[in-house]
């Protein structure tokens, strides 16, 4: 999102619902209402429950069925079931009181304070977009802004595959969403009342479009972090880890691909101009992430690979996220190239080294991707390369803007991932048994096979 | 009686099976199975991780038949499964102490 969103009317049933100690907010708004009421367009409105859509496709059976493929056979089901599991959670979690941290109302820099429960949110209240006097109704937001919580919590389950237990996942979601994602969320793209209550990456003025930083990154520190804590897989670089079916992996990369249209070009919260430039470049920043990758692959004495081809395509999209409106297609076909020559020589060539195990390069992809693209997105906003940006656009200060935001944004995710991860462990003891890690997580953590043949 | 065992290339078993029928062969059973001989095996990357392949996937075929038809057996099997290429298999030869048909209770040569 570009700009934060301000709440506009809101209707009668609400306040009437509403508990007493939010009274004076609801006077104060209808005093708002009163002032100005604009309707939502049905265009506009059509599209986001669409987009809002579109992103659940990402996560249910999009990301679950990527990660899924890589794993090995004997731990398809757990890798599925701690997918659908973590999404659903964070979902619940939204609407008592994620929403409330991230956007519920002005509050101070890092946080939001107000609409638990989504108290006070009914069908006639709506939320502003970027354009003047443009609407969409406050649940459509909700929900959009819901399966971006819960695609980023889910993307983190790659990083942690086929050793955690099921249960430390679930207490790690529940810690980390309350002290990472939603104060992340509202310190990039929460617009408050004054200076004070904005959120402070929104406020220094970073650019970012649809969640470089608030999922990407975010999802990329927080999977090198679990990694770290959590430790490698059994055999790991030793023994026979070949992805079990890269059909799978392929079927997810599609429905990823598919589902970020919904992602980015949602992310102009109107079916506008802006929203039609997001939906290119998620074309073209996807195609130049696939290209490259494979590119390097061949470079690096390889053969062009399938996985390789999939590897970019995430890359790309990872790339182009915070600057899907804010680059032109040409500029997006650079990120991706970028994305997919970078992460490719991470993902091949440092890692290995590196000896952290982040099984499904969570960090490599999305950690790196997510840099790359939300430094990057200060170069694609030039008008040389087709960016939006206008005649009194400074590079510099942009830049210094972006990399400032993403330094902070690593710091805060590394500390808080660290704390979720040691309350996980101290919980319910981080990983499974060698036992259990041998005879695979499905039956062992689920009693199931994903496969009966 | 003899028992002929061989290690064949997978796409090498119909050509086999057609010169065994020819011969006057019976039956046959085939299995999939992996091994290595003087064939080396393979390597697959994901992602930058190499992983070496050591066994290489073969078709292995039992055929029982009395003792006269064996050795034109065995060189109905060495010519049908040849190719000349490293990796064509082997072929063993074991004498066999008995048989029985299950169904009729038939014994020995009568039951193969």
């Amino acid at each position: 999102m570009r700009l934060g969103y301000l709440t506009w009317g809101m209707g009668l049933a609400g306040i009437a619902l509403a508990a007493p100690a939010f009274a004076q907010d609801a006077a104060a708004v209808v005093a708002e209402a009163a002032a100005a009421d604009p309707v939502p367009n049905k265009g506009d409105t059509a599209w986001m429950m669409m987009a809002t859509a579109l992103v659940m496709l990402m996560i249910i059976p999009g990301i679950a069925l990527f990660y899924g493929g890589l794993v090995r056979t004997k731990n398809m089901a757990s890798v599925l079931t701690q997918t659908i599991a973590v999404a659903s959670l964070a979902m619940v979690m939204w609407i008592i009181f994620g929403y409330g941290l991230s956007f519920g109302g002005d509050f101070n820099q890092f946080i939001s304070a107000g609409k638990f429960f989504l108290a006070g949110v009914t069908a006639d209240s709506n939320v502003a977009t970027f354009t003047d006097g443009v609407v969409i109704p406050e649940f459509v937001f909700v929900a959009f802004q819901m399966t971006f919580s819960a695609i980023t919590i889910a993307l983190i389950v790659g990083g942690l595959v086929e050793r955690m237990k099921f249960s430390a996942m679930m207490v790690f979601a529940i810690v980390w969403l309350t002290i990472v994602y939603y104060p992340v969320a509202h310190m990039v793209w929460y617009a408050g009342g004054d200076a004070a209550t904005t959120g402070l990456i929104y406020g220094w003025g970073a650019l970012d479009f649809a969640g470089g930083t608030v999922v990407h990154i975010n999802a990329g520190i927080t999977a090198l972090v679990g990694a770290l804590i959590l430790g490698k897989r059994m055999g790991y670089q030793k023994e026979l880890m070949a992805p079990h079916s890269l059909t799978m992996t392929f079927v997810g990369t599609g429905l990823l691909w598919v589902g970020w249209f919904g992602f980015n070009a949602g992310s102009a919260l109107e079916a506008n101009g802006i929203a039609g430039l997001a939906l290119i470049n998620t074309f073209t920043a996807t195609a130049a992430g696939v290209l490259f990758w494979m590119l390097t692959e061949k470079l690096l004495g390889h053969s062009g690979s399938l996985l390789g081809a999939c590897s970019g395509a995430i890359a790309g999209l990872v790339a182009v996220t915070p600057a899907a409106g804010n680059s032109g297609p040409f500029g997006a076909v650079l990120l991706g190239a970028l994305a997919g020559i970078a992460c490719c020589l991470f993902v091949m060539k440092a890692k290995p080294k590196l000896g952290i195990d982040d099984s499904l390069d969570v960090f490599g992809i999305h950690g790196i991707g997510g840099i790359i693209g939300s430094i990057g997105t200060a170069v694609t906003m030039l008008a040389v390369l087709g960016g939006p940006a206008g005649e009194d656009y400074q590079l510099g200060a942009q830049l210094w803007i972006q990399i400032k935001s993403v330094v902070v944004a690593i710091i805060w995710v590394g500390v808080g991932a660290a704390i979720a991860f040691y309350i996980a462990k101290a919980l319910t003891g981080l990983r499974v048994t060698p036992e259990v890690e041998r005879e695979g997580l499905d039956l062992g953590e689920h009693g199931e096979r994903a496969y009966n043949y | 009686m003899k028992l002929i065992v061989a290690i064949i290339k997978p796409f090498k078993l119909d050509d086999v099976r057609e010169a065994l029928t020819a011969l006057g062969a019976t039956g046959m059973t085939a299995t999939e199975v992996k091994g290595f001989g003087r064939q080396k095996g393979h390597t697959e990357i994901y992602r930058g991780t190499e992983y070496t392949t050591n066994m290489v996937p073969k078709m292995k075929i039992e055929v029982a038949v009395t003792s006269g038809l064996a050795p034109r057996v065995v060189e109905a099997i060495q010519q049908a499964a040849h190719t000349g290429a490293i990796g064509d298999g082997k072929i063993f030869i074991f004498d066999m102490a008995g048989a029985v048909r299950i169904r009729t209770g038939e014994t020995n040569d009568t039951a193969i």
